[in-house]
């Protein structure tokens, strides 16, 4: 197995471009190791994407954020303004596993491992975020809700890779939350994760963006979901439609972590206690 | 010499206290060395290759180009395992478990091993061994292999326990019953019946530290072997027999170990890497995978197991009959009649019952672990004795006490109760302030009584005095949990000097005789007992040197506080002498001084304990989460009672596990699903508040220090009691553990549609 | 030994060279080619925390962390814990509040909650639990594991103050 550590996002898209072999990045290894160590890849070259000085920082921007690839969930917590604007991004990047894993993992390879079950993808969804991605010859932007197209599978080429995550800046009024089910206090892979994002106005729903894990081969943003809300003042009436649009929403599968029914119901509890976090975040009354 | 074991009740100056443990700076050094902890030179590594199928015929096992792949040292199959076992069929099944004779087991069943110089190598060296398969159907359920319709794993197993014996094959290896009374009778009498029915699904011990051993096989018949087990002795008779090896010639090191629970009183890849080490006669390292852990060793028994019991409206229990199925996996063991033995055990019932199934299945061979088959039973027993209570209208300690077991009691397995505590933890419970903690919405209490016997064995110890009077202990039976400490402390203890002067060691099996198992909660009471004994050996040698020192009769000499004293009028000038003195002229006295035991610890006393529990159930999500929770249980002797609660607590924590999360998840194709840690949630830290502990102690009648083995029993009333919380919190009876969120929100619903 | 490549890093203060393939893992990597086997592996995967060290102060799991990724950076192991002799406040409060068993998992405990008591020399027993939810521990049900972190925080802030 060979190994680079290319300076910049370029010469890992021509490292990757030129490989014929199996090509995988690394950027926490929190996935990739464990493949490696259950047998599950051969990878011929791995490019580690840590020595590309852009893909550490973190830059506050006018726009909003640019997250390098490689910033590791600790540093997000550390963030005071990402914390502040984006505490749903923030609060689902740090469920990845434990300390020890957020000391690695970072937001592109949760977002390229493309597990359905990801826990910072539904968050980053309902956040508006959008990948930055390099190719050998090209650069483009892709709404995060794009990225993945399948368990295991993105949109990527086999040049490309992610170099940053952005998020906007939030508007005013504006809150986020992300919720899992997980059977025990830590370290499970979600049962059902929901994230929602509301902008308020006159203590009403101005817009909403809620996003699904782990009920679907990707994660989903669920606009009939957001329409359910929006409008209202988040009342019983309307927090009953959005878990129903979310259940709704679901096309999960029966495995070792859930059953259809168990999600499905799921989803349309943790969507109602979510929409109630970001209500209050958003500076709603309960 | 024999020594009398009777309890003597005294004053104690060492035993009691908590002192340091002796291995503790090593540990949080890193410097204790574990099983994978050493290696040798020219070591090779050792890997298994193993059975996808839960059930198939083995056709054919290629091995010719992974030989031919340069670095692989060695490769062995079932043909490089002769059978020596001489109609042992016990040791014939361990064999088989092994390493697969001609046909699979369960997946994960071990078919043929390779030594190589390095790990890459023996990775590719297991991907070119071709293994031809016939796939055969299979059963995994304990209930669908006693079906007359399930797949029969062993043409040559007839149900013992069962008249007429039957003449078809099955899968139920044995019938066992047990109990005494009448008990239609006594349902007859009983105003109140209840019929449950439970079931239980499979756990592993969950040690964090995977089997490792380094084996290494000599040309003339010497080997040795270093690895982490509970007992270094018996992998020596085991890996004796299997390989052909004398058993002095096979010296056994126990490492550190880093957990066992009873997972390590048995071997898997040991006598593996032996026939590996022999074939390349070079050493050979082998190393479980966390996931081989999981498939392929021993694990517990799943059970199905129906309760009925019948009560006065005053609370005494008339009648109460178990009938218990429990899968051994993929050979016959004893885990139903173990079941039988507990499952009525705390409690004086006149007219008792019970019935167990042993069955086989497509699983690995099941393993002892901790209290083996008692959490089942008592989960099955403690929830009904609940809804009995219930129906009648008396608290749930009430009709506990009503029907306790106390000295004289019949045990459901025959034998008297002499003075045991199960009572006095009951009313230690009742009177607890965890009972008056006030419960929020959504919360319920439940409390639980459980019961291990605790067994004694076969001990052997040696004592040496040092020059400087310091004394170093040998003791055969593995540490598993800092009794080091004590037998440190109960060295210094009989011989009336400082803790720190005594340092405790566990031997290899060329230093010592015999030494069973550390298995059922016998390390303390056994080594210790052999530790009182070579100590008061020690202690008669030390006064026969003090006497000719002084050039007086050994009769006029006793041994207090540590010194020789001479007694009598005519000695009366001479002053004491204390360790040091007599040891240090030992040289000229007559050599070395040193004590030694052999004994087969008898009298192993009874543990009992009661928890409570207090949970709050997500009324939305079926979530449980310990809200509480208290141990109180019957020590007889609390050695060193940090040691004491720490096994409390550990053992408490293991039954929450079972109670809430973990499971082994077969597919319908028969193969494990969750073999690892992720997906087989054993208690993590933020799951888990502290656990409060009462120590009590009844002295055990036959120990001098009056000890009762502490390690097994509290993990045998958690299942009930977090089962009685949540029937206290939600109304709804779980009877299927564990009581994952899932089942727990079904059993709402139903309670829901009434 | 396939692809092998030569790693200069910084081990508990200590220069340290070895040689690695490039698919081992730093767990392996410290144990089989630095010598230090205080680094235990319980899964391999991320799941248990027994192989905790600390990369440029940072805690991780080494076992999922390349061999190779140590160049140029500063790796901590238990090893490092005790200077000259003397214990660490958590080894000792370890020790005297019982919060070891078979102490598999202690070094990775020891590690985890040294990287804890730096970030947040003052934290709750909720922050404690969440903070090593990552170690699994199968002897102690945990609780003297938290009661030694207590103490020996109280002890850490007070030696500060002094």
């Amino acid at each position: 197995m060979r190994y680079e550590k290319p300076a910049s996002a370029k010469e890992a898209a021509g490292l990757l471009a030129k490989e014929k072999g199996a090509a995988f990045l690394l950027a926490g290894g929190t996935d990739l190791l464990v493949k490696l160590k259950m047998g599950m890849v051969e990878p011929d070259l791995v490019v580690d994407i840590k020595h590309i000085a852009k893909a550490n920082e973190i830059q506050t921007t006018a726009k909003g954020f640019n997250i390098g690839a490689a910033v590791p969930g600790a540093r997000l917590t550390d963030h005071k303004a990402l914390k502040k604007a984006w505490p749903g991004v923030v609060e689902a990047a740090n469920l990845i596993g434990s300390d020890q894993i957020q000391g690695r993992c970072t937001l592109a390879g949760n977002l390229c491992n493309a597990s359905p079950a990801a826990d910072s993808v539904p968050a980053m969804i309902a956040a508006g975020a959008k990948a930055v991605i390099v190719g050998a010859k090209k650069r483009r932007t892709v709404p995060v809700e794009k990225v993945a197209i399948g368990p295991g599978q993105t949109c990527l080429g086999s040049d490309e890779l992610i170099e940053s995550i952005t998020l906007p800046k939030p508007g005013p009024r504006t809150g986020d939350a992300y919720l899992r089910f997980i059977p025990r206090t830590e370290m499970d892979i979600a049962v059902v994760g929901v994230a929602v994002c509301v902008t308020l106005e006159r203590g009403r729903v101005k817009s909403a963006r809620v996003a699904l894990g782990a009920v679907a081969p990707t994660a989903v943003l669920v606009p009939a979901a957001a329409r359910a809300i929006v409008g209202t003042s988040l009342d019983d009436e309307a927090l009953e439609k959005l878990s129903r649009a979310c259940s709704a929403a679901c096309n999960p599968i029966d495995d070792k972590r859930g059953t259809v029914e168990y999600r499905t119901r799921l989803a349309g509890v943790l969507a109602k206690r979510a929409a109630k976090i970001a209500f209050l975040r958003a500076g709603g009354n309960s | 010499m024999t020594h009398d074991n009777s309890y003597v009740e005294k004053d104690y100056k060492v035993v009691g206290s908590r002192v340091k443990r002796p291995d503790g700076v090593d540990k949080v050094t890193g410097k204790a060395r574990y099983g994978a902890d050493v290696s040798a030179p020219g070591g090779l590594v050792g890997r298994v290759l193993r059975s996808p199928h839960p059930h198939a015929q083995i056709l054919k096992i290629n091995t010719a180009k992974a030989e031919k792949l340069p670095g692989v040292k060695a490769i062995i199959t079932s043909a490089d395992l002769p059978d020596l076992t001489d109609g042992d069929q016990g040791m014939a099944h361990i064999l088989e478990n092994c390493m697969a004779r001609g046909r699979a087991l369960y997946d994960g069943h071990a078919v043929a091993a390779v030594a190589a110089v390095d790990e890459q190598t023996a990775a590719k060296a297991l991907k070119l061994i071709d293994v031809k398969y016939k796939k055969l159907p299979h059963v995994t359920d304990v209930d669908e292999a006693m079906q007359p319709d399930a797949p029969v794993l062993h043409e040559n197993m007839f149900t013992r326990g069962v008249e007429p014996a039957p003449t078809k094959p099955s899968n139920i290896s044995a019938r066992t019953q047990m109990g005494y009374g009448d008990v239609d009778a006594g349902f007859a009498e009983a105003d109140v019946i209840v019929e449950r029915s439970y079931k239980t699904e499979q756990t592993h011990q969950g040690y964090i530290e995977p089997h490792a051993c380094l084996a290494s096989v000599n040309p003339d018949g010497t080997a040795e072997l270093w690895v982490t087990t509970q007992g270094h002795f018996t992998f020596r008779n085991v890996c004796s027999k299997l390989l052909g090896l004398e058993i002095a010639k096979l010296k056994v090191t126990s490492s550190e170990i880093g957990g066992g629970f009873g997972g390590k009183t048995h071997v898997w890849a040991e006598p593996v890497a032996l026939a590996l080490s022999r074939k390349a006669n070079r050493p050979v390292k082998l190393v479980m995978s966390r996931d081989e852990v999981f498939r392929a060793s021993g694990p517990t028994s799943s059970t199905s197991i129906d309760i009925k019991m019948g009560a006065r409206k005053d609370g005494t229990i008339t009648a109460a009959v178990a009938e218990m199925r429990y899968q051994g996996g993929a050979f016959p063991g004893t885990w139903a009649m173990l079941g039988c033995m507990t499952a009525f055990a705390c409690y004086s019932i006149k007219n008792n019952r019970s019935i167990g199934w042993d069955v086989v299945v497509n699983r690995p061979k099941v393993a002892a672990y901790r209290a083996p088959s008692a959490p089942m039973a008592a989960f099955a027993v403690e929830s009904t004795i609940d809804v009995i209570a219930k129906e009648i209208g008396m608290s749930a300690i009430d009709v506990r006490l009503k029907n306790v077991a106390r000295e004289g009691t019949q045990a459901p397995y025959g034998p008297t109760y002499g003075p045991i505590g199960i009572e006095n933890t009951l009313e230690a419970v009742k009177s607890h302030p965890h009972m008056r903690a006030k419960l929020k919405k959504n919360q319920g209490r439940g409390v639980a009584c459980g019961f291990w016997f605790n067994i004694g064995g076969q001990t052997c110890v040696d004592l040496n005095i040092g020059i400087d009077g310091t004394v170093n202990l040998n003791v055969g039976t593995v540490d598993v949990g800092g009794a080091r400490s004590s037998m440190a402390m109960i060295a210094a203890e009989e011989l009336g000097i400082a803790y720190d002067d005594v340092k405790a060691n566990i031997g290899d099996t060329a230093s010592l005789g015999h030494n069973d198992t550390t298995e059922g909660s016998r390390g303390t009471f056994s080594s210790g007992m052999a530790t009182i004994f070579a100590a008061r050996d020690a202690i008669g040698v030390l006064k026969q040197r003090a006497a000719t020192m002084w050039g007086i009769p050994l009769d006029d000499v006793e041994w207090q506080g540590g010194e020789a004293i001479a007694t009598g009028d005519m000695h009366s000038n001479l002053p004491a002498l204390t360790l040091k003195e007599i040891a240090a002229k030992s040289g000229r006295t007559g050599g070395p001084i040193a004590g030694h035991n052999e004994v087969v610890a008898d009298g192993a006393g009874m543990g009992f304990a009661s928890h409570i529990c207090d949970v709050e159930v997500d009324p939305e999500t079926g979530r449980s989460q310990i809200v509480r929770y208290t141990v109180v249980q019957d020590a007889g002797k609390a050695i060193h009672p940090d040691y004491v609660e720490g096994q409390f607590q550990g053992a408490a924590a293991q039954g929450i596990g079972w109670a809430l999360n973990e499971e082994y998840i077969y597919g319908d194709d028969g193969r494990l699903q969750n073999a690892g840690f992720l997906d087989y949630r054993i208690p993590v830290c933020s799951d888990m508040p502290f656990i409060d502990t009462k120590i009590l102690e009844v002295p055990n009648p036959n120990h001098p220090y009056g000890i009762r083995g502490v390690g097994e029993t509290s993990i045998v009333p958690p299942l009930g009691a977090v089962g009685n919380a949540i029937a206290d919190a939600t109304g709804v009876r779980m009877t299927h553990a564990p009581m994952s969120p899932p089942r727990v929100l079904s059993a709402l619903d139903a309670r829901d549609a009434g | 030994m396939s692809n092998a490549t030569l790693v200069s890093t910084v081990v508990n203060g200590d220069a340290v060279q070895f040689a690695c393939p490039t698919d081992e893992s730093l767990m392996t990597a410290l144990r089989d080619r630095v010598g230090l086997t205080g680094v235990k592996e319980g899964c391999g995967t991320g799941d248990c925390g027994a192989c905790s060290v600390t990369l440029d102060d940072q805690l991780v799991c080494s076992c999922l962390v390349l061999g190779v990724e140590a160049e140029g950076r500063n790796v901590g192991t238990v090893e490092g814990l005790a200077q000259d002799g003397q214990l660490h406040p958590l080894q000792e409060k370890f020790i005297e509040h019982a919060a070891l068993q078979c102490g598999i998992c202690t070094p990775g405990f020891l590690v985890a909650a040294k990287a804890l008591l730096e970030r947040n020399p003052n934290p709750d027993e909720t922050e404690i639990r969440y903070a090593l939810a990552g170690n699994l521990c199968r002897c102690t049900g945990y609780d003297k594991i938290v009661r030694a972190v207590q103490a020996a925080a109280k002890d850490m802030r007070k030696a500060k103050r002094r």
